[in-house]
């Protein structure tokens, strides 16, 4: 790591997101690991609207807003115009929670059953944020969001995360993956790995969101490292639908993700809420039996 | 060469000529003959085209837009409940000024649920920036496709274009074709190669966002794009019939309009009707004729109002309606065209939901028009209503 | 200067948005503390972190917005926050 790289800027200063975004993080990263021989389709939703109001573009690698739900078929038209032209750049979809969780089924599923040769990147903020933090499909439980509030008689989202990495998986992805912008290491190894596999790639990348799930932008990494030490993310790969990897962790409680977030905060103030933790402990109980997440620790 | 095709069969051939290398297709009545004898043409190695069978219309265009922003050649086909499926991605592929054609095998729009035809469909795309061309016949829906290609990827137009034609009156009906060689359509329409496209030796961002100090001249641009088109459009219709005898360099077709007093205005297949009501009418000794618009996009004010600047009144029939407003399409941009005229034009609509039209509906409508009457629903069955 | 046709651009002008200007707080880099580990430059949302001749790194303050992760993940507690002063 103290090798003085020169790294490749692909996604350039000056655009737009929040400072401490996560999403911008993650286009920094996958564009990095991707390289200059990639066309990134990228649906609407934050990452779009802050990297490209005209005529200022930070993409330095040919690039194109599909619209919202139909990421997944734009790059399928891309694909087969490369395959008949006869040309090797990879595909890398960019999309939101929003456009690949909900409105996008449609267009991912025929994508994906159709076998076309690319890498989906979903970077998951848990909303649709650009919109101004709404619930989306991958919202996790008990978040408050602007269409799912907390208030006196709601615990805001009551619907667990859509698994979306298992859908994929289903529809005969060969390589699926969740990653993190706290390892960018590790996520960009993913990228890479997805990119070299032939056929349709999903990877699903933690962005946590500062202004979204409020917290200072700083803590962006901190926050997504936490996820992952509580069992509320697990970042795993799966080869050919089956889980070949999961990142052990020794698990800290859910209590230390949940309160370090605004959207979480009335879990706690003004009156603690036992019973709604509990259930989110379980859910990351859950998470951490079926990834085989728990790092056993020997007893002397 | 001659030969008695089907109209979807045609158009398939058609395309087939236009060497397309992405064609996307979502199955929807009546334009299943066609994605269906593509299909069979790749199976068979007579086309080489990458075929996308899709998982909707609104996966359909969006590849073609994937596919024509990465430099290829695109197709597709829908219709009606498909047409509105892809709509949001209509207006995104024009704005993005990408050349795409797709037929449009115009029916009527549900509800009621009706697979039969009507203009409903493509006229109620008519803002999203597409040219558009209306196929009175098989030969002409077939020779539209070579013209739309050729028009849309010229570079003073870069737009996309639907090419219109009746569905089940055209496209499953039977009649003589006069096909093109390959060897015609590769001296016709030269390969497609735009001077942009997605391409990592030069990147480009394609469809950024506009802020209010931008949106309003892309906008401007597109309309100057579609009112240039149609100078392209008779250029390349004038060498059409240069090369291959049959001209469509005029954006209206004028028929025995010269010495008329009634014109009748129309698009379609039912332009074949009306020339023989027309045909029917004059031989009892009624100055009729026709005027039939081929382009409605970019709607041709100027032929419009020249060729019935010397008719004592107009009738304007439409297979579709705007409901709520004064008439059908046509009839309210006629009138528009002829603003400042006192002629008297009538709007007619008929034929909704694939209702037949024959002869002595022309007829009477001509007898209406003559009497001052119109701007209604022609043909109602009052017993129903 | 007249418009791209379709709305498209190639890139450079996102480095005509100065996104310095957003600052509340900026980061200042400690050299002495730096162990040349590189992770500023690597999280940056910006990518507006960069390497030296000597392997230490600094911010383009034309484009840094302050976030802090830097400040927040540097391992050696290299970097430090202080309110800009305007």
């Amino acid at each position: 790591m103290a090798e003085s790289k020169k790294t490749c800027e692909l996604f350039d200063c000056g655009h737009r997101a929040c400072g401490g975004c996560g999403a911008a993080l993650a286009a920094r990263l996958v564009t990095q690991a991707a390289g200059t021989n990639t066309i990134v389709v990228n649906s609407t939703g934050c990452m779009e609207v802050f990297s490209t109001p005209y005529p200022e573009t930070a993409w330095k690698v040919p690039w194109i807003h599909s619209l919202f739900e139909n990421t997944a078929a734009v790059a399928s038209g891309i694909d087969a115009a490369l395959k008949k032209q006869g040309r090797k750049e990879k595909i890398i979809i960019m999309a939101g929670d929003g456009a690949t969780f909900d409105i996008g089924m449609i267009c991912i599923s025929g994508a994906f059953e159709r076998g076309h040769d690319f890498t989906y990147i979903c970077y998951d903020n848990e909303a649709y944020m650009n919109t101004g933090i709404q619930r989306s499909g991958a919202t996790p439980y008990d978040a408050s969001t602007t269409t799912s509030p907390a208030g006196k008689c709601s615990f805001g989202n009551r619907r667990p995360k859509k698994d979306m990495p298992a859908i994929l998986a289903a529809h005969g992805a060969p390589y699926v993956a969740t990653a993190s912008v706290a390892y960018p290491a590790d996520l960009k190894q993913k990228v890479e790995r997805a990119l070299n596999t032939p056929g349709p790639c999903y990877l699903q990348v933690h962005a946590p969101c500062c202004t979204g799930w409020g917290f200072e932008g700083e803590q962006t990494v901190a926050i997504a490292k936490l996820a992952i030490e509580t069992g509320l993310w697990v970042n795993f790969e799966m080869v050919d639908g089956k889980v070949s990897k999961a990142k052990k962790v020794v698990r800290k409680p859910v209590e230390e993700y949940l309160k370090t977030q605004k959207r979480f905060r009335h879990l706690f103030k003004p009156k603690r809420q036992d019973a709604e933790i509990t259930a989110i402990q379980a859910i990351a109980d859950r998470n951490a039996e079926k990834y085989g997440i728990d790092i056993k620790l020997k007893k002397e | 060469m001659m030969r008695i095709t089907e109209g979807s069969h045609a158009v398939a051939e058609a395309v087939r000529l236009c060497r397309p290398q992405v064609v996307s297709a979502y199955p929807i009545t009546p334009q299943t003959h066609i994605v269906e004898a593509l299909a069979d043409f790749v199976a068979n190695c007579t086309l080489d085209a990458e075929y996308l069978t899709v998982d909707s219309e609104l996966s359909a265009l969006s590849a073609c837009v994937g596919a024509s922003a990465a430099g290829s050649r695109t197709y597709s086909a829908t219709t009606s409940q498909g047409l509105m499926l892809m709509a949001e991605v209509c207006f995104n592929a024009s704005g993005m000024r990408l050349p795409l054609v797709m037929s449009i095998v115009n029916r009527a729009m549900g509800a009621p649920l009706s697979i039969w035809n009507d203009q409903q469909d493509s006229i109620s795309m008519r803002d999203c920036g597409w040219l558009q061309f209306y196929a009175e016949d098989n030969q002409e829906a077939t020779d539209l496709h070579f013209i739309a290609y050729r028009v849309a990827e010229d570079p003073a137009v870069q737009l996309p274009a639907f090419v219109c034609f009746d569905g089940f009156i055209l496209s499953h009906t039977y009649e003589p074709v006069d096909m093109l060689t390959q060897e015609d359509v590769d001296r016709y329409l030269p390969k497609f190669n735009p001077a942009e496209k997605l391409d990592a030796d030069d990147p480009i961002s394609f469809g950024m966002y506009a802020t209010p100090d931008y949106y309003l001249e892309f906008r401007y641009e597109m309309d100057q794009a579609l009112k240039r088109s149609q100078e392209v459009i008779v250029k390349a219709g004038r060498e059409f019939g240069a090369m291959f005898g049959r001209d469509y360099s005029a954006l209206v077709e004028c028929y025995r309009l010269d010495d008329a007093e009634t014109a009748i205005v129309a698009m379609g297949s039912v332009c074949g009707t009306i020339k023989d009501a027309i045909d029917e009418m004059r031989n009892e000794g009624k100055k009729v004729g026709l005027l039939r618009i081929r382009v409605f996009r970019p709607f041709p004010v100027a032929e419009i109002a020249e060729a019935l600047s010397r008719m004592k009144r107009v009738a304007v029939l439409d297979k579709n309606i705007s409901l709520g407003s004064h008439g059908g399409a046509t009839a309210i941009e006629v009138r528009d065209a002829l603003y400042g005229s006192a002629i008297p034009v009538k709007g007619y609509v008929l034929g909704l939901g694939g209702r037949d039209i024959r002869k002595k509906d022309i007829k009477e409508i001509v007898a209406l028009c003559e009497k001052g009457v119109g701007d209604q629903f022609y043909g109602l069955r009052t017993e129903l209503i | 200067m007249p418009l791209a046709v379709g709305c498209r651009a190639r890139p450079g002008k996102s480095r005509d948005n100065r996104t310095g200007s957003w600052r509340v707080f900026k980061p200042l880099f400690d050299h002495g503390k730096c162990s040349k580990c590189g992770m500023c430059q690597t999280l940056c949302p910006e990518g507006c972190v960069h390497e030296d001749g000597e392997g230490f790194f600094d911010p383009d303050y034309t484009y840094c917005k302050g976030c802090g992760l830097c400040a927040a993940e540097c391992p050696k507690e290299a970097v430090t926050m202080k309110q800009e002063e305007k």
